[in-house]
């Protein structure tokens, strides 16, 4: 690891005065082992945990989650048990317990991806942490790598399990910066690779991240989060989903589907959506969808099982949301 | 060399046959058989509370003044030439104190490689140790850097600058097997068995299986990175805290290396977080051990998790083939097993994974044979059950598929063909009780209540199955294991010698033989280990440690008689008695035939005026592992779900039922079991190096990419045994390290062939294999 200088921001303000000149630090469960890999080499740290943790209720009664809130409180908050369950289990689903207690939800969203070949910066060659310089992920190791939304110059995925669920609760992230302050749906956050995998994210230089909002909504009771992995605890999804939806007259009325594991991103699964919407809940129109959404799916050597398993694991997922004991 | 070493365990192996037994050492079997108070019973760990109290000093935590800290710097490309190297930077960076390239490094001879004629010889590895510009594997170590903390000593390491001429390597296993080499033995057994003809009467036999099973690469995960400690004093006089699981062999080749007399160096490892046969010596004890003599400083080496896996050697994939050829009633006609595995020359460790198979059946005919496959890697070596592990996946994973295509339950099949002697050298078996480990362990696992055909248990989505197999791991005492027993006025004693404690229990187990021994309780024993002043053990490897020190403190007791018989003199109850005719009880010394003849420690050590007493001595030849077939045996029985929907396997339940004679202590050996068997878990499911053909570079260095088990993969886990005591050995007792692993791989493949009805002969077992 190279020396790094360290300052802590009191105050959202102060933390957007830094920014432009520092990298953001929260929980550091990534970024330091970035560090200590070599894969990032920030010359100053800001310290921005002391921004606002709160979890509190919006007057169109949402929920409101400050940045600097830990993965842990997120998951344990009645409000979230309650309202976002989905929300609840897909954290809980990440990483290990002690992680989860120092992850803050800013710096689960800027997380980057957990490629071998990423992360191997004195033997391999990486367009996101190299631009330019080639991908041995693609003739390599590429498992755990995207079948949708990827590029020539990079097949990594978005490892966040937190961001998959907030991506199907149509959640959306509130940023300042020194032009002052927007407001982006988190399925815009992260951004494709194309032929500019080193950017990950539609945050501008000198912005942060100050909470995360999520809308109200009336699926808790029909929603889910099933992660796959090879292990059963402490390993990154193969695939995983996160879904919600109403039922009225036997029909499905609203759905909202996100996909992890698959694509550089958080998947919102909107043709699976549509196709679904208004037509009656059986497993054949649950594949048909997942089909439809994946019919542009470009596997890899390592991993064209994930077609075959994201079709299975949202046909689970929605035939135990629409089933009769909901 | 092999050849030469064929004709010569061939032809004592022959002799022994010949002799009585009464001649040999474990003849007449170990009077502690029938005669124990601290053995097999439940003792908790003696060093438990220094470990729970974090008062147990590993090798990384050896204090010292002024102490300097190195990092190693690794080759990312497998075969070339440095061409390039600027250490400017990283020398003139703060703290750096030295930086250590082959430029720099002291001429000195690599270690002689692992030996089975030579104990003393202990290298994993005889490459040349940064002694030039040439790059051999990925990951070799290319460069040092001290410093006087860890921090600067990590920063100056990534300032060096590093240029290489690139050579095509060969890493692609597939295309070096064509170029492969066939030994002439593994270890101490002949390569090639060949017994009738076995491809005919595959041929010819009433039903048959014949297929390829591949297990991966897999690297070695102790809690404990491989870490030492370094204090020179002047230029001759050498102590290393090293975590090594051979401290004596350990030093005696240091000694050699670096040009000291035997008596100048100290290696001490009281205490290892873990061996495997991965704490071995390696090019980071002699590189860390070079450098602190360079700039006359203490200096401590812990390598990181990632360095482990670049420089520490793994298990080698395999390739294997399986055949087995049945009669109409399944009696084996034709068992043949062979393939390839990675050995390059300049490695020690075979990996033997046909060695199992010699002894589990017996079959009319036998085909076995091995070959060799040279790459450009750090060299494999021992892991947990080398040969073993792997082997029966593959030899128990084909009975299990020949048995379902017969359709007789597969604990039948096997026992159809149960040998009464070992099915190669016709040796008799010391202690062998399979049938009974089999049907006690089917009783209490609920084997009964298992459907044979495949896929009939349902729970939802999830799929279930039962699955066992049975492994064999050879008994094996080493030669040359040394003791000393210091027996105090007090009537309390000191038991020594240079064993290894790798968490197993060694210390504890070994104390309550001594007390029996010498016919003490427990609390007036001390047994101290973990120090190569002390007379000199084997290493700890091959499941052999506990009898190997076994066989040396009863050779130490035996002698102590002979000295205290002749302290005694004439004015003892015991005056008259020759030493054949006493044994150690009640804290002194008593006649065998004569329970009222007896005289205290005490009062024989006062009555001669002397505060102590001591005795060293060598433990016999271990002849009985040659003339007697010896085996730790188990059955293993896994049941587990399979989803249905995504492939993914949850274990349920495993029962490990054990015939490894007597059990010391129930708790260690308990735990022992159960450790070999969650690596088993790892074995069958998640574990697999992920070695790039492309680079020879392993691309999986940590503990968040390279699966082992996390709590959650491990279910509750059964452990019996026969506890039925061998004749032939110390103790009556047999390894335990390594038998807990063997047989897991396939046990929990079986079960997933019950539950789903898909035959997976690749470990690890994914989800993608099931879908």
């Amino acid at each position: 690891m190279n020396p790094v200088s360290y300052q802590r921001a009191s105050s959202l303000t102060e933390a957007v005065r830094m920014a432009g000149t520092s990298r953001l630090l929260g929980g550091g469960t990534n970024l330091v082992d970035l560090m200590r890999k070599g894969v990032e080499r920030p010359s100053l740290l800001t310290d921005v945990t002391a921004l606002s943790a709160a979890i509190e209720e919006t007057e169109a009664g949402g929920l409101l989650i400050g940045a600097a809130a830990r993965n842990s409180s997120v998951a344990a908050h009645p409000l979230v048990r309650t309202r976002y369950p989905m929300l609840s289990r897909a954290i809980l689903a990440g990483a290990s317990a002690q992680v989860r207690n120092m992850a803050t939800v800013g710096g689960n969203l800027m997380q980057r991806t957990r490629c071998l070949y990423f992360a191997d910066v004195a033997g391999s060659r990486c367009n996101k942490r190299e631009p330019g310089s080639g991908c041995d992920a693609a003739g390599g190791f590429n498992r755990y790598h995207a079948i949708v939304g990827a590029s020539s110059a990079c097949t990594a995925t978005h490892p966040s399990d937190m961001c998959v669920a907030l991506a199907a609760l149509d959640a959306s992230v509130r940023i300042v910066g020194p032009a002052g302050e927007r407001t982006v749906p988190l399925v815009d956050f992260h951004r494709l690779p194309s032929d500019r995998p080193e950017l990950e994210t539609v945050l501008e230089p000198g912005e942060v991240i100050e909470a995360v909002e999520i809308p109200a909504s009336p699926f808790a009771a029909r929603s889910g989060y099933r992660k796959v992995r090879d292990r059963a605890s402490y390993a990154f999804a193969l695939v995983s989903v996160a879904a919600e939806l109403t039922l009225r007259e036997g029909r499905i009325d609203e759905i909202r589907i996100a996909f992890g594991g698959i694509a550089p991103k958080p998947w919102r699964a909107y043709r699976a959506e549509a196709a679904l919407r208004g037509s009656g809940p059986s497993g054949e129109a649950f594949l048909a969808a997942a089909a439809l959404e994946l019919a542009d799916a470009a596997p890899l050597a390592g991993n064209a099982f994930k077609i075959e398993l994201a079709k299975r694991t949202l046909g689970a997922v929605l035939t135990d949301l629409t089933g009769d004991d909901r | 060399m092999s050849k030469v070493q064929n004709a010569i365990v061939g032809s004592v192996r022959t002799v022994l046959g010949w002799m009585p037994s009464q001649w040999l050492p474990g003849g007449t079997p170990d009077p502690l058989i029938e005669r124990r108070a601290a053995i097999g019973r439940q003792a908790s760990r003696l060093d438990g509370p220094l470990k729970v109290a974090g008062k147990a000093r590993f090798a990384a935590e050896v204090i010292a003044d002024r102490l300097s800290y190195a990092t190693l710097v690794h080759s990312p490309i497998a075969r070339g030439r440095i061409t390039q190297l600027d250490t400017s930077a990283a020398e003139s960076a703060p703290g750096v104190i030295l930086v250590l390239t082959h430029r720099t490094m002291p001429r000195i001879e690599s270690p002689a490689l692992i030996s089975m004629s030579d104990f003393s010889a202990v290298g994993n590895s005889d490459l040349p140790i940064l002694q030039d510009a040439e790059i051999r594997y990925n990951g070799q170590v290319v460069a040092v850097v001290v410093a006087d903390t860890q921090e600067q000593a990590d920063h100056a390491a990534s300032l060096l600058t590093i240029a290489y001429a690139r050579e095509e390597p060969a890493t692609r296993f597939d295309d070096a097997k064509a170029k492969s080499r066939t030994p002439d033995s593994l270890l101490i057994e002949r390569n090639h068995v060949s017994v009738g003809k076995a491809e005919r009467e595959l041929a010819q036999a009433a039903h048959r299986v014949d297929n390829l099973y591949r297990t991966p690469w897999q690297n070695h995960n102790a809690i404990e990175l491989h870490a030492l400690t370094v204090f020179w004093e002047g230029e001759d006089a050498l102590t290393v805290h090293d975590a090594t699981q051979m401290i004596a062999p350990s030093a005696a080749v240091l000694a050699k290396i670096f040009g000291l007399k035997k008596d100048r160096i100290r290696v001490l490892s009281p205490f290892v977080g873990g061996g495997f046969g991965g704490k071995g010596l390696w090019d980071h004890q002699i590189l860390a051990i070079a450098a602190a003599r360079l700039i006359g400083r203490p200096l401590r080496l812990v390598l990181s998790r990632e360095s482990v896996y670049r420089i520490i050697g793994g298990r080698s994939p395999t390739e294997q083939r399986v055949a087995i050829g049945a009669d109409a009633e399944g009696r084996f006609t034709a068992l043949i097993h062979g393939g390839h595995s990675v050995m390059p020359t300049y490695g020690a460790c075979p990996e033997a994974y046909t060695l199992g198979s010699r002894s589990l059946y017996r079959a009319k005919s036998f085909e076995i044979l091995q070959h060799h496959v040279e790459l450009d890697v750090v060299p494999n070596t021992f892991m947990r059950a080398p040969g073993e592990a792997i082997g029966s996946f593959a030899m128990e994973s084909a009975v299990d598929e020949l048995a379902h295509r017969m359709g007789i339950d597969p604990i039948e099949l096997r026992l159809r063909n149960e040998p009464e002697r070992h099915p190669i050298s016709g040796a008799p078996f010391s202690q062998h009780a399979r049938r009974q480990a089999f049907t006690d362990g089917a009783e209490r696992f609920g084997w009964g209540r298992r459907q044979s055909e495949p896929g009939a248990r349902c729970d939802g989505e999830w799929r279930i199955g039962m699955g066992c197999a049975t492994g064999s791991f050879p008994y094996a005492r080493m030669p040359g294991a040394a003791a000393r027993i210091t027996l105090r006025r007090d009537g309390s004693a000191v038991v020594a010698c240079s064993a290894q404690e790798m968490g197993m229990g060694t210390s504890t187990v070994q104390t309550q033989h001594a007390a029996d021994r010498l016919g003490l309780p427990l609390s007036d024993v001390i047994f101290e280990l973990g120090d190569s002043a002390l007379p000199a053990a084997p290493m700890a490897g091959g499941s052999s440690q506990t009898a190997s020190v076994a066989g040396a403190i009863i050779a130490a007791a035996e002698k102590l008689i002979g000295e205290l018989v002749r302290l005694a003199g004439n004015d003892s109850p015991l005056a008259g008695l020759r030493a054949g005719e006493v044994r150690l009880v009640d804290g002194g010394v008593g006649s065998i035939e004569d329970a009222k003849r007896h005289e205290a420690y005490s009062s024989i050590l006062a009555r001669a005026g002397r505060e102590e007493v001591t005795v060293t001595a060598t433990g016999s030849p271990p002849l009985e592992m040659l003339k007697y077939a010896m085996h730790s045996t188990s059955v293993v029985f896994c049941e587990l779900r399979v989803s249905d929907v995504t492939g993914e396997i949850r274990v349920d339940r495993l029962l490990g039922s054990f015939d490894c004679g007597t059990i010391l202590n129930p708790q260690t050996a308990t735990s022992q079991f159960k450790g070999g068997m969650i690596m088993g878990l790892g074995l069958a499911l998640t574990e697999e190096t992920l070695f790039d053909e492309r680079s020879g570079r392993i691309m999986n260095p940590s503990l968040a990419d390279y699966h082992i088990p996390v709590h959650l993969d491990v279910p509750e886990i059964e452990v019996m045994w026969t506890g039925i005591p061998d004749p032939r050995s110390p103790l009556g007792a047999r390894g335990i390290g390594e038998i807990g692993i063997t047989g897991v791989g396939a046990a929990v493949a079986n079960a997933v062939f019950n539950a789903t009805g898909k035959r997976v002969r690749e470990l690890p077992i994914t989800l993608d294999k099931l879908l």
